[in-house]
């Protein structure tokens, strides 16, 4: 990552200047380490000699000059209704262009001992236990976007669970971004604390209002305790004008679980940093992802697990179907660390190509620094099977239903993960519908 | 007039001739066994009559039922009561037999203008039809054809043959790679489906199939053409001498 060219543009000079000052010292402080770090990193438009980068081309992102949101919008329970995705219960968190907005969520009723408070509102309330975490997990001085989302913080969700405590809804963060005069950009930040013993479902999920540009840049640190169990789901339908770069940083530790299934069906350029540090014994992950890109859009997932303590295991699968000109990368590593033996591994990243101009990048790496470790990998891409589309016509099915139930046979298996009934439902609604439009045309 | 007619057909793929003048006339409650060595265009045949797209016609007519079946795209064929059984049946990640099975099954009904059947009603059809066959119902359940056996493939290819009762069933190489048990259970739902309404044209290159079931006509394809026709005393005649017999014949035509 050294070789990160600084382009550091004027404009986040400009816009670092606009934001809304927030008076408490170690925010002030922390937001200003972050912006010169940012400063010294510059965007990564330097593609030659920058792995991470190396396939994925920011420049267009990097010509335009984002604003913070200056000017606050509402908007209405119809607009919060469309956009939300759980038709089920939930604890729904509503966040309007970055800022938490209170009316539209319903995050009071959560069980004892679970606890959700907006990022803005808990600076304010001096809990030590913010200062504390805040940034502790995500990597700003190395990673320019972490940086850029740091610099700029203001609001966000923090949700933590005590030892024990099971959440049984999902809780569903739900980001908004609306269409405004300038191109803004937004930063959501999220930390996530499941202490021993306790279970949540979380979505974090994004969305916004087709219009002017705009940029989402979140972050989210989630810390995994002891037999703690976390079902994260990301999930990105951005109008496919807009830019989106989440970073995930994930900590589990001895015995947790973590699974996280993150999907992406909209944006312009998409970039997905998901890190997992695999810090106790016995901890597992299971990291799934989708991605459905047209036209020119551009899908990059970075998946890092990391190893660190010895029997661990990790189940990894990616899917992409690409039509149009669209892009996407899958940049897998696993990296197991010295003396972490038993170490169990697997990744696999497939993409089905629709159309003979997409293009499919992918490459599943392994770093193993110990003995006694199980690991594998798998990368596919391919055309839809001309044989199979035969075989179900010649049982009756038409052209079209033949390839439709070919690709949502490709993609089930990742659908099928997700394990709440209501996410799954409206996931697959939503990928069918688009996949519809698709072979229509 | 026959159910089907296959008049001096040419096909191949690409500019490659395969079938070279094609002949066959089958009546509703037939079975013609069609046997040939490797190569001789057996596979091309059925393929042709499916409607695969990777084939080309060069002359000739085919005539299905009162329609003209090269005009016809493969669905379309279906839904008129034609059934391929596969000699390779492809194995589909991510869709379940049952809703496979549904889908088709829907959409032959629907070109009958007959209402379509949801899951439950159709899962009591599925179950009374697994019923006739030893078929464990878990796999009805399974991906389509996803880590199945070849022979469990096979008797999964006559299984969707009796759910459909097509008019006519060709059967590409249904007997190949299966076991003494699995070639009887295969023969067994094989005549059971036959009746005085359904016509079976099966494609083979061994005769062991038909000590199972007897054709009413065995005809012997060599190089593309039909050398001779006759009953299923040819098949025996075949296992006992080889197709080496037949080469002679296939020669003097190439004249």
């Amino acid at each position: 990552m050294t070789a990160q060219k600084s382009t550091s543009p004027d404009s986040y000079d400009k816009a670092f200047s606009l934001i809304n000052p927030i008076d408490i010292p170690w925010v002030d402080a922390l937001r200003r380490s972050a912006f010169k770090k940012f400063q010294e990193l510059g965007l990564p438009t330097q593609r030659r000699g920058n792995e991470p980068w190396k396939y994925t081309d920011i420049r267009k992102l990097a010509k335009h000059e984002f604003q913070p949101v200056l000017e606050h919008k509402t908007v209405s329970d119809q607009v919060v209704r469309d956009h939300s995705i759980i038709a089920g219960p939930s604890h729904l968190a509503v966040f309007i262009d970055g800022t938490f907005s209170p009316s539209h969520s319903s995050v009071n009723d959560l069980p004892k001992g679970a606890n959700f408070s907006s990022l803005a509102s808990a600076f304010h309330s001096q809990d030590i236990l913010v200062e504390d975490k805040i940034s502790r997990y995500s990597g700003y001085k190395a990673e320019a976007f972490t940086a850029l989302n740091t610099a700029f913080i203001e609001d966000g969700a923090i949700i933590t669970l005590t030892a024990g405590t099971v959440v049984k809804a999902p809780i569903h963060l739900l980001f908004i971004t609306t269409s405004h005069k300038h191109e803004v950009a937004i930063h959501p930040r999220i930390f996530v604390h499941l202490e021993e013993s306790s279970s949540a479902s979380i979505i974090e999920s994004h969305t916004g209002i087709q219009g002017n540009v705009y940029l989402s840049n979140a972050v989210a640190e989630l810390l995994i305790d002891s037999n703690a169990r976390l079902n994260y789901y990301k999930l990105q339908r951005h109008p496919t004008n807009a830019f989106h770069i989440t970073n995930t940083e994930a900590i589990v530790n001895r015995d947790g679980y973590f699974s996280c299934v993150n999907i992406d069906l909209g944006g312009d350029i998409v970039r997905n940093n998901l890190n997992t540090r695999m810090a106790g014994e016995g901890a597992s992950t299971k990291l799934n992802g989708l991605y459905l890109t047209t036209d020119k859009q551009h899908v990059d997932n970075q998946v890092i697990i990391e190893h660190i303590k010895g029997n661990t295991r990790a189940r990894e699968l990616y899917k992409g179907i690409l039509d149009g000109q669209s892009r996407s990368v899958f940049h897998g590593s696993i990296i197991v660390r010295e003396g972490a033996s038993g170490v169990d591994a697997y990744q696999v990243d497939k993409n089905l190509l629709l159309s003979n101009q997409a293009e499919a990048d992918t490459k599943p790496a392994f770093w193993v620094y110990t003995d006694d470790v199980k690991c594998g990998h798998g990368a596919a891409c391919g055309q839809i099977d001309d044989d199979a589309v035969f075989y179900l016509r010649s049982r009756g099915l038409d052209e079209i239903t033949a390839r439709q139930l070919l690709i949502h046979g490709f993609i089930a298996e990742v659908i099928d993960s997700i394990e709440n009934p209501d996410l799954r439902d409206h996931v697959s609604d939503l990928v069918h519908s688009k996949l519809e439009q698709w072979l229509l045309v | 007039m026959a159910l089907l007619e296959i008049e001096n057909l040419h096909a191949g793929i690409g500019e490659i001739e395969i079938l070279k003048g094609v002949s066959l006339s089958v009546q509703k409650g037939e079975v013609h066994a069609i046997m040939g060595p490797n190569g001789s265009g057996k596979s091309t045949l059925a393929h042709v009559l499916a409607g695969h797209t990777a084939y080309t016609i060069f002359e000739g007519s085919i005539n299905f039922d009162g329609s003209t079946l090269l005009e016809m795209l493969p669905e379309f064929r279906a839904r008129a009561g034609l059934f391929l059984s596969f000699q390779h049946p492809v194995e589909i990640s991510g869709v379940r037999f049952d809703q496979f099975l549904r889908a088709s099954y829907n959409s032959i009904r629907k070109s009958q203008n007959e209402p379509e059947l949801d899951p439950i009603q159709f899962n009591k059809v599925l179950k009374d039809k697994l019923g006739q066959f030893e078929i464990d119902p878990a796999f009805i359940q399974r991906n389509v054809n996803e880590g199945f056996s070849g022979g469990e493939k096979k008797r999964m290819e006559i299984f969707q043959m009796a759910l459909l009762e097509p008019k006519l069933a060709i059967l590409d190489e249904t007997d190949s790679g299966l076991d003494v048990d699995a070639l009887r259970e295969v023969a067994n739902g094989i005549n059971n489906f036959r009746n005085p309404d359904h016509a079976i044209v099966l494609v083979t290159h061994y005769q062991r199939i038909l000590n199972y079931l007897t054709p009413d006509f065995v005809h012997v394809l060599m190089d593309g053409r039909i050398v001779k026709s006759g009953n299923a005393d040819l098949a025996r005649q075949i296992e006992e001498h080889g197709y080496d017999d037949f080469l002679e014949i296939s020669r003097t035509n190439e004249k």
